[in-house]
């Protein structure tokens, strides 16, 4: 079984949907602000789902669910606005979908068709990165930037910003991760570095990573750490909140431990029966995301049958569309992958796209091949 | 004893005979214990020798391979999988300038016998960063020996000799080839490590090829038989040191060469083989040498991996090239 949550451990919704106060934290979100966490939830797990489906059926080469971590995903990004930046690692499909990145455009790269095809300054949500725990320095990089672009620390806190970057559990083993620790901290970034601890990677549990609670492993560096429930929405969001503000006040860096579970396989290529026990399994599954935000809001009567119809049918929408997008997906030309290398193009490189332009017509062009 | 097996199973085969065999054998990687490796390479091994000689380590490349420099220096035979190609980069630092020169940095007082071994090259339909043939920079490396079979009996021999070596191994395992099939022989006795094998005699041309590609270059030779040309492939298995006279005894007798990889060009181990081509085999040249590689681009999305990977069209292509110069 994998640890259970220290004492330091930011809770605002409990898994049975009651609401907990917590002497730092606070969620000071409305009704419509948890409605709306809900159906950013929802939405993120059905396109997930969706991914998963569309690999089983050949569609996909690979999917790597967000299962079950839906709230720390979404309730980071709620708090994201120009000018900050995320720095997502390649599960992130709730904070991409909120920073509004096309979800059909997040599928190209598990389908094989481009390499990533959205717009990362536009959405501000940066390129997945697919080599564990190097996006760490990019995001201090960032917010070092930041700092220097003079959107930190100013009087009015709507011109200032900051980065957050998503890493795993796993990814606290590399040497990136700890050396984005002491930059952070030695440079005083703009930055706040959210680890999700979904307890796995692959198959390795939390305990080979990290003996101590991961939360305490920023300290040495300089960086507080903070340990939230990272199965409730409210508790994420109020945590990212306040680290966020912190760090475009110009107080520094923060790491967030969202304490969570992935629920599913590591990619649709793990089988983690090899691994792990089915009882672990279902004690997260009762520490679902989604349904304690249901429980709560049915509790005040602040959740009726219109609005889960309509957000159902907004899902099924959601999940018509990535399909028949996902189908439409052009194939990519391989030519045009030489134009990416280079500002500008060598011309021994021009020539081999030549070289491989003619040698495809040799096979169209009847004179050559006869 | 001759057993049909995949490359997988004779990895695996020949992982558990050296632990068998040397109690200073250990194993060490990313979800290689309870997983058996996400390729299953490892498979059943922790069950049978134990977490003290199969390690399942933190992630971390650069750990894995630092603290196996460190084993090695207390007489043990680390063996380290690397999970794919494209996450050895953080142990590049280790691998290059400690692991590669320890023996020189001792004055030859102290020996690292680590075994690197990374599932390599493409094919496989995988999102970026696994499909990566990152070969050359370890072949460009002095004090780093770097082989990579090609079929399950080489893969079940070179896996034992790579650890009985007292140089470090990068040992490349072309994991598209992983569930072909082979005889194994598990007694007879093996080529040395690193020396070629001519896999099919031939007189008019010579391709040079490793890894993934020597299937491709036998079917591409026997396509080639069909309209009368009579190739010669070389399965070079050892890219450093290279067994020149295997390529030199060959090209002077066909005096046409071909090599064949699917790392991209410039800078490649085909520039390295040419080069000692035209050193050697001068004037017995009927041709240039020619390349069939990967382009010089960063390996590209799945969909269009078959455009980058040298296949049969292409060696024929080339081989046509070189018989009409």
């Amino acid at each position: 079984m994998t640890a259970e949550p220290a004492e330091d451990f930011v809770q605002l919704l409990t898994p049975q949907g009651r609401r907990i106060e917590h002497p730092t934290f606070s969620y000071d979100g409305d009704e419509d602000a948890v409605r709306s966490a809900l159906r950013q939830m929802v939405l993120a797990r059905r396109f997930d789902t969706e991914a998963t489906a569309l690999q089983r059926k050949g569609e996909l080469g690979l999917w790597a669910s967000s299962l079950g971590q839906e709230a720390a995903q979404v309730g980071s990004a709620a708090v994201l606005r120009a000018p900050d930046e995320a720095v997502p690692s390649y599960r992130e499909h709730a904070v991409a979908l909120g920073l509004g990145v096309d979800p059909v455009d997040m599928l190209k790269t598990f389908r094989g068709t481009a390499m990533i095809d959205w717009d990362s300054r536009a959405t501000r949500c940066h390129l997945y990165s697919f080599v564990i725990g190097t996006q760490t320095l990019h995001a201090v990089g960032m917010a070092m930037g930041m700092q220097r672009d003079g959107l930190v620390g100013n009087p009015d806190p709507a011109d200032n910003g900051a980065a957050i970057v998503y890493f795993g559990d796993g990814a606290t083993s590399q040497g990136d991760v700890s050396e984005s620790f002491v930059f952070a901290a030695s440079y005083k970034a703009p930055v706040v570095l959210f680890c999700q601890n979904n307890q796995w990677a692959i198959s390795e549990p939390i305990s080979l990573q990290s003996t101590i609670p991961l939360y305490r492993r920023s300290e040495g560096f300089g960086v507080p750490g903070v340990r939230v429930d990272g199965n409730d929405v409210l508790a994420v969001q109020a945590v990212t909140q306040w680290a966020m503000e912190r760090a475009r006040r110009g107080d520094g860096p923060t790491f967030i431990e969202a304490f969570t579970y992935r629920m599913g396989a590591h990619t649709t290529s793990d089988d983690p029966t090899k691994y792990r026990e089915r009882a672990e399994e279902q004690s997260w599954r009762e520490r679902d995301p989604i349904e304690r935000v249901r429980l709560y809001l049915r509790d005040r009567d602040a959740l009726d049958d219109a609005f889960e119809n309509d957000l159902a049918a907004e899902a099924d929408e959601l999940a018509e569309r990535v399909r028949a997008g996902c189908a439409a997906l052009p194939e990519p030309r391989f030519e045009d992958l030489f134009a990416n290398v280079y500002a500008d193009t060598p011309a021994a490189l021009a020539e081999q796209r030549a070289g491989y332009l003619a040698y495809e017509a040799s096979f169209s062009d009847p004179e050559v091949s006869a | 004893m001759s057993t049909t097996m995949t490359m997988a199973k004779a990895l695996n085969a020949g992982l558990r005979r050296a632990l068998e065999a040397d109690p200073k054998v250990l194993l060490a990687g990313e979800d290689i214990g309870k997983l058996g490796g996400v390729f299953r390479i490892t498979e059943g091994l922790l069950a049978d020798f134990g977490p003290d000689r199969v390690v399942d380590s933190p992630l971390a490349e650069s750990g894995i391979v630092g603290t196996a420099i460190g084993l090695a220096l207390r007489g043990y035979r680390p063996v380290v999988e690397i999970q794919f190609d494209g996450f050895v980069w953080p142990a590049f630092d280790q691998i290059t300038s400690q692991l590669s020169r320890l023996r020189f940095r001792s004055m030859g007082r102290l020996s690292v016998p680590v075994v690197v071994r990374i599932p390599c090259g493409g094919g496989i339909g995988a999102i970026e960063h696994h499909s990566e043939s990152p070969e050359a920079y370890f072949a460009h490396t002095p004090g780093l020996t770097v082989v990579s079979p090609s079929n399950p009996l080489d893969a079940y021999w070179m896996i034992q000799q790579a650890i009985a070596s007292d140089d470090p191994v990068i040992f490349l395992e072309p994991k598209r080839r992983y569930h072909e099939k082979g005889v194994v022989d598990t007694e007879l006795e093996p080529l040395p490590l690193h020396q070629a094998r001519v896999v099919k005699t031939g007189e008019d041309a010579t391709l040079l090829t490793y890894g993934p590609l020597v299937r491709t270059c036998l079917e591409a030779a026997a396509v080639a038989q069909d309209e009368g040309r009579d190739l010669e492939v070389i399965d070079l298995r050892s890219l450093s040191p290279l067994d020149d006279a295997a390529i030199i005894e060959s090209v002077q007798r066909t005096g046409r060469a071909i090599v064949v990889h699917e790392a991209s060009r410039s800078g490649g181990l085909g520039a390295e083989v040419a080069a000692r081509i035209q050193e050697r085999c001068f004037y017995h040249l009927e041709s240039p040498v020619l390349r069939v590689t990967g382009y010089d681009i960063p390996y590209p999305p799945a969909k269009v991996e078959a455009k980058f990977l040298p296949d049969l069209d292409r060696v024929l292509d080339a081989v046509d090239r070189a018989m009409a110069a």
